[in-house]
């Protein structure tokens, strides 16, 4: 297909772009940026060359690289009733995401090349975007034995994860980062010492006392984030933290990284929206792993952000089905559904200052496919014409019942949100 | 005066003056536990039924009694045989029961905050009998019915709460109310088993028994359950007793009057010593005879929201 996007406010980090003009897509590819305006000479005036295009006019709008998630949960196969390719991926379309990595803790777990290529197929055919899957690190996510990271990683894995599981040892995680190396693929670790947290279901202090829920203390995420520092630190491994949402992680990463440790993390438009206060009232929807903190982990999660220490926003996008989150708050499963709430949140930072909206991209599309390899979060010439146009001016009011997702389990119900994706563009194709 | 909510949830919700309403109430309700017969035509015609997904003895018996004697028409429901074990959500189990027409559920669950969620898909009145390591209102109540009965008022009484604050609803619950009537909340036990967090709700800790008990007009003390021991929040029972047990010794750093209070079931020669469980100062099945008439006014003055 060929596009013209022009009048756009054009950001590419990777590029340094940061302007006002026209973008031509041929052959769903990136074919040239021009930031000059007007005449022959400018890109709308080659582009009205190209055969059969279509033009999008982006006044007023802004045009980045397509989103990338690095934290997804696709839940197929084996959980089609929470969510599934189809569906999570309609959902990260509509939230302004052009690649989604799918978690591997499905039923069966993807930790071998079958399910791998399972999933890979399946995206093919009906996914609205592109799905990386992220493998298993251990063997049916047990932390016991290494799954065949290589075999996978031929088959189409970006990343290792036993994400929704840590790996408790220290042992098969050095291992993991060492073996990991041969393929240069990161170990993404999801943190929690699970002695540590046994039986916790929100974030420990007052509000658990209180509400008579079992506590998970921020040590629990922050011993094992200080392990797998010093794992790094071994075995010279590539790893990057999942979910930050303490004050104290933060400080642990921030640290590591003035030493020289090479490390990446990210956390999730949760972790710094809303605080455990969102449980309040036995909230299941607030219900999340690692869970929801106090004001003052917000406040340090934001600072991670700024300055550098946290370098990816990513949804941790967890779907699950409706009767499961309408029951006893320690019986219903963890997560939130993030897809389509994930940039507009986010944007939420620009707005505060936190960021600006050249950095935010780079949170949530040039870092991430930075840490996985990719040749994705660019719009360099070249590049597969993945595209998200932006209406900074738009609201919206949240409504599950409006989400694509499956899974309509949101803690933000009902939030007026300024900011939103209008036009999301997946390799040349045009979802509005 | 009326309750404010259709429901008993918690002591953190009700306010002083509703909590006086119902001891005032329950006050009314002993003398009528006091006659030959026991028995009231007040809410007859109407129905209770009694969800309880733990096993209880007293705190069942005492409900299901205190709905007899206002003519309730009584109904258990017990988790063994209903289809929560065939797979039931506990919204779905709550929704069948009204629609059969009761007009009070009575629920203790394991899982804390269970009755909140119930209460909000039904229109009966729900009333929590325990729920996890949250609350337990109604116990809350009783003691607070004794101790005024035994003491003469709560403001100012130093109480000694003593054992596995941690998971004791009964205690978090007393704690909530008593605080809110000027009450000295002491709460006493290995720092294990006794959060400092309570501390913000305006009790103090202490992990010295002796220093605790200092002029105490009421000592009450927790069941310690031995499931602790083996998830090593205590070495021993032995060691256990010897820190924190209430012995005749200890007793006598409290105020002479004081009283012994315990929610039941005792563990004899663990927490507290027979001696003492079976001596004058102790009010352990008072409490029993109390809870009667609480809950009695608990049930009537919620049937009274709907009038």
């Amino acid at each position: 297909m060929n596009l013209l996007i022009k009048n756009g406010h054009i950001i590419d980090p990777s590029q340094g772009i940061d302007g006002v003009g026209d973008l031509v897509i041929e052959n769903n590819r990136i074919k040239e940026i021009s930031l000059e305006r007007k005449g022959k000479d400018s890109a709308e005036g080659r582009a009205s060359g190209l055969q059969g295009i279509r033009t999008i006019d982006a006044l007023g709008l802004y045009v980045l690289p397509g989103l990338i998630d690095m934290h997804t949960h696709l839940r197929e196969p084996g959980f089609e009733y929470k969510e599934t390719i189809k569906t999570g991926t309609m959902a990260a379309v509509k939230g302004g995401f052009t690649s989604v990595c799918a978690m591997p803790n499905t039923n069966p777990v993807n930790d071998n090349s079958s399910v791998t290529d399972f999933i890979i197929r399946k995206a093919i055919q009906e996914g609205e975007c592109t799905v990386y899957p992220v493998g298993a690190i251990t063997k049916g996510q047990k932390g016991e034995e290494l799954a065949e990271m290589g075999i996978m990683y031929a088959e189409g894995c970006v990343a290792f994860s036993d994400d929704g599981r840590p790996v408790m040892s220290s042992l098969v995680m050095r291992r993991a980062l060492e073996y990991s190396k041969a393929f240069n693929v990161p170990i993404i670790s999801h943190c929690e010492d699970l002695d540590l947290s046994e039986g916790g279901v929100m974030n420990e202090g007052l509000l658990s006392v209180t509400l008579g829920l079992r506590g998970v203390p921020p040590e629990a995420e922050e011993a094992m984030v200080a392990r797998d520092i010093a794992l790094v630190g071994l075995t010279k491994g590539r790893l990057h933290i999942a979910h930050v949402s303490t004050a104290g992680s933060v400080r642990l990463l921030r640290e590591a990284k003035a030493r020289g440790i090479q490390i990446s993390a990210e956390t999730c438009p949760h972790y710094f929206s809303i605080t455990e206060k969102a449980v309040e009232g036995y909230n299941t929807n607030a219900k999340v792993n690692p869970p929801l903190r106090g004001q003052e982990d917000m406040d340090s999660i934001k600072k991670g952000l700024k300055d550098g220490t946290i370098d990816v926003i990513a949804t941790d996008h967890a779907p699950h089905h409706r009767d499961e989150k309408l029951r006893e708050f320690d019986q219903a499963p963890s997560g939130i559904s993030g897809l389509e709430t994930a940039l507009s949140l986010s944007l939420r930072l620009v707005d505060e200052g936190v960021l600006t909206l050249s950095q935010l991209v780079e949170k949530m599309a040039k870092n991430p496919a930075a840490i996985l390899g990719l040749d994705k979060g660019t719009l360099k010439p070249g590049a597969d014409a993945d595209i998200t146009i932006l209406d900074l001016n738009k609201k919206f009011m949240v409504d599950s019942g409006q989400f694509f997702s499956k899974g309509k389990n949101t803690p933000f119900e009902g939030w007026v949100l300024k900011g939103m994706p209008v036009v999301t563009i997946c390799k040349g194709k045009v979802h509005e | 005066m009326k309750l404010s909510s259709k429901d008993l949830l918690g002591i953190k919700d009700l306010s002083k003056d509703e909590i006086t309403l119902v001891l005032d109430t329950a006050s009314g309700f002993k003398d009528v536990l006091k006659r030959d017969i026991k028995k009231v035509p007040a809410l007859r015609g109407k129905t209770a039924v009694n969800l309880f997904f733990e096993p209880s003895t007293r705190t069942k018996t005492s409900f299901e009694l205190a709905e007899k004697r206002l003519s309730l028409d009584v109904v258990n429901f017990a988790v063994t045989t209903s289809s929560v074990v065939k797979g039931e959500s506990i919204i779905d189990t709550a929704l069948n029961v009204q629609a059969l027409g009761a007009e009070f559920m009575v629920i203790r669950h394991p899982s804390s905050g269970v009755p909140h969620l119930v209460s909000k898909h039904i229109h009966a009145s729900v009333i929590n009998a325990g729920d996890g390591i949250n609350e337990h209102p109604t116990q809350a109540l009783l003691d607070a019915f004794t101790m005024k009965e035994k003491r003469g008022r709560l403001e100012g009484l130093v109480v000694a709460i003593v054992g596995d604050v941690l998971h004791s609803r009964v205690a978090k619950s007393d704690c909530y109310l008593l605080t809110k009537f000027g009450a000295e909340v002491r709460l006493i036990g290995p720092p294990t088993l006794v959060p400092l967090e309570m501390e913000s709700v305006g009790a103090k800790v202490f992990h010295d028994m002796e220093e605790g008990l200092r002029d105490a007009d009421v000592v009450m003390m927790l069941r310690i359950q031995m499931e602790r021991q083996d998830r090593g929040f205590f070495p021993s029972t032995l060691e256990y007793a010897r820190y924190w047990g209430l012995t005749t010794e200890r007793l006598s750093l409290a105020k002479k009057e004081a009283i012994v209070m315990h929610p039941g079931p005792m563990n004899r020669g663990v927490e507290i010593v027979s001696e003492i469980a079976d001596s004058p100062r102790s009010v352990i099945l008072e409490q029993v005879t109390n809870g009667l008439a609480v809950r009695m006014a608990v049930l009537y003055l919620l049937a009274g929201i709907k009038e």
